[in-house]
């Protein structure tokens, strides 16, 4: 009696096993979407960092796999990619100064992501490696005229991702996604105090039971605003002229500031 | 409050820059330097890149040297030859500074060269003032009079050729060692982002025995033109002048210089001396520990070239 049981229960769930595959084939297949409030974000004088809002939505959702919460989404805001060296102290004569180093091509200056859970819950590092997805996993390559082992080049690959860490360029928010209904989410983003100008790519990516299924991007331009702009612009362009500027401006700060404070 | 730092790229607390320009503008006042060698390594603690706490720092020593040298000028303890000739090997100075700065800059060393330099300067200049300001203390204590400028006693540097007179000094010395202190002082002054004054004033009152209420105006005044010179040559070779930065702390500094003076006052030669002398000392052995005592993280970033990223 009990054995029969069992075999039931066992029958029922091939059959349910079945059905489900049955509906994933028909449906056509999850898509994601992504939008920016704005495509671009101005830096402005009073700037401290900022959160950035970028909302979306699964499309063909399956039902049953939302409800079971299964869809899990990332979203990365990742800055411009530019050469970083890596340089290591050691002590030498007592004293500790750079010694080796090591340059990488191709390392994003910034690189903040927002997850609906924490990263290695949702699915393996194989799987985050190949997408080259997480601070962790990203590929970043080593100069090519590097004449280092493989283990020190892993060294300063870590050392690279910490430093990016501790000044808080590269950051990761757990529950940083939300859904807000069965398929339209929510994603806040960390923009650093030090966050580089530049066209940065926002790019969400979405898994279902752990497996990759799609991905999208959209673009993000952060810029100085007008004032700081012209400031970079003037110093950059007419480099002599604006430290004959700084100087005076020195000066009359001196003078303005004596007759203002002055104490004798 | 955030602000914006155009050139550095990041943003920084206003309030914070504003109380470091006003706390080193009060001691700039009170001791008669430019505070340049205090703002670098605070800018420097509070995560500016090195290469911008020295440029920026040598602009804002500008504005609280004409402060200063302003107030000199009223009281007419400021010798314009003198000045002059310190500046001519100022100017020399800084241009070899800058080619240096650049160079270092882009073998990574530049960190550590500025910190060897400072600790060795602030460390020597800061014990040798120590020591002659507690003699000096010890000496009007037990009622003698202290003698800074004895009129048979002549050193090395008296016996060099082409002497020439500066008159509001008193002096009547060789160009030479005028020359090569202020090359001295203008190589350090575009390398570390400091005026020089803490270097300047003691070498002028104890190498050229200039009498000591003309040193402070005198060094102010050639302060102003070097680092004017190194903001400027910083300007154009390395774009690393943040103004905002400047600015800020220049508001701070030109209204902590004022109150400094006057607080300066109040105290005797000797008290001051010392005083400064505690202070550069300080300076000396926060940066030795940075030098000598493991960092807490012994990996750097910096982009090609050295510029930040």
């Amino acid at each position: 009696m009990r054995r029969a049981a069992a075999m039931l229960a066992l029958s029922l769930c091939a059959a349910w096993g079945g059905m489900a595959a049955a509906l994933a084939q028909e449906p056509a297949p999850e898509n994601i979407q992504i939008g920016l409030s704005t495509d671009r974000v101005a830096i402005t004088t009073d700037f401290s960092g900022a959160d950035l809002t970028i909302f979306g939505a699964i499309e063909n959702a399956d039902p049953l796999i939302n409800r079971q919460g299964r869809y899990d989404v990332i979203v990365v805001l990742e800055g411009p990619a530019r050469p970083v060296v890596v340089r290591r102290k050691d002590r030498v004569l007592g004293m500790w100064i750079n010694t080796q180093s090591e340059t990488f091509e191709n390392v994003p200056v910034s690189y903040s992501v927002a997850t609906t859970r924490a990263m290695r819950d949702i699915t393996q590092p194989a799987s985050y490696r190949q997408l080259s997805l997480g601070a962790d996993n990203l590929h970043i390559r080593v100069s090519d005229d590097t004449e280092s082992s493989p283990a020190t080049i892993e060294e300063f690959t870590a050392a690279l991702r910490d430093r990016k860490k501790a000044v808080g360029l590269y950051s990761e928010r757990i529950g940083g996604v939300q859904f807000l209904s069965a398929n339209l989410f929510r994603a806040t983003v960390s923009l650093a105090p030090n966050v580089p100008v530049g066209t940065h790519r926002a790019r969400a990516f979405l898994f279902r039971s752990g497996v990759f299924v799609k991905e999208t991007s959209a673009q993000l331009a952060i810029y100085k605003s007008g004032f700081e702009q012209t400031i970079y612009r003037f110093a950059n362009n007419h480099a002599f002229w604006f430290g004959i500027f700084a100087v005076l401006l020195a000066m009359l700060t001196g003078w303005i500031g004596r007759l203002v404070f002055r104490k004798d | 409050m955030g602000i914006y730092l155009p050139i550095a790229e990041l943003s920084a607390n206003v309030i914070v820059l504003l109380a470091m320009g006003a706390a080193v503008g009060f001691l700039s006042g009170m001791f008669g330097v430019g505070g340049g060698f205090l703002i670098t390594p605070l800018l420097i603690f509070y995560n500016i890149p090195p290469a911008i706490a020295v440029a920026t720092g040598a602009n804002q020593v500008i504005a609280s040297s004409f402060s200063g040298a302003l107030a000199h000028l009223k009281r007419g303890t400021l010798d314009f030859k003198l000045g002059t000739m310190l500046l001519i090997g100022g100017i020399v100075g800084s241009t070899a500074g800058i080619y240096v700065f650049a160079l270092l800059r882009s073998i990574g060393q530049l960190d550590l060269f500025i910190s060897l330099l400072y600790v060795a300067l602030l460390g020597t200049v800061g014990s040798l003032m120590m020591i002659e300001s507690l003699n000096a203390i010890r000496r009007s204590k037990s009622g003698v009079a202290p003698a800074l400028k004895k009129p048979g006693q002549h050193n090395w540097i008296h016996r060099l050729p082409l002497k020439m007179r500066f008159r509001a000094s008193k002096l009547f010395v060789s160009v030479i060692p005028v020359l090569v202190l202020g090359a001295g002082i203008g190589f350090l002054s575009s390398i570390m982002g400091v005026g020089g004054g803490f270097i300047m004033v003691p070498a002028l009152i104890y190498l050229l025995k200039v009498p000591t209420n003309v040193v402070v105006g005198t060094s102010l005044f050639q302060i102003i033109f070097v680092a004017a010179y190194t903001t400027i040559v910083h300007s154009t070779t390395n774009q690393t002048v943040d103004i905002v930065l400047a600015f800020v702390l220049m508001i701070g500094g030109v209204a902590g210089a004022q109150y400094g003076a006057k607080a300066g006052q109040k105290l005797r030669g000797e008290q001051l001396r010392a005083l400064l002398a505690l202070l550069v000392l300080a300076v000396a052995l926060r940066l030795a520990f940075d030098l000598f005592v493991r960092p807490q993280d012994i990996y750097s970033l910096s982009g090609i070239g050295g510029g930040h990223i």
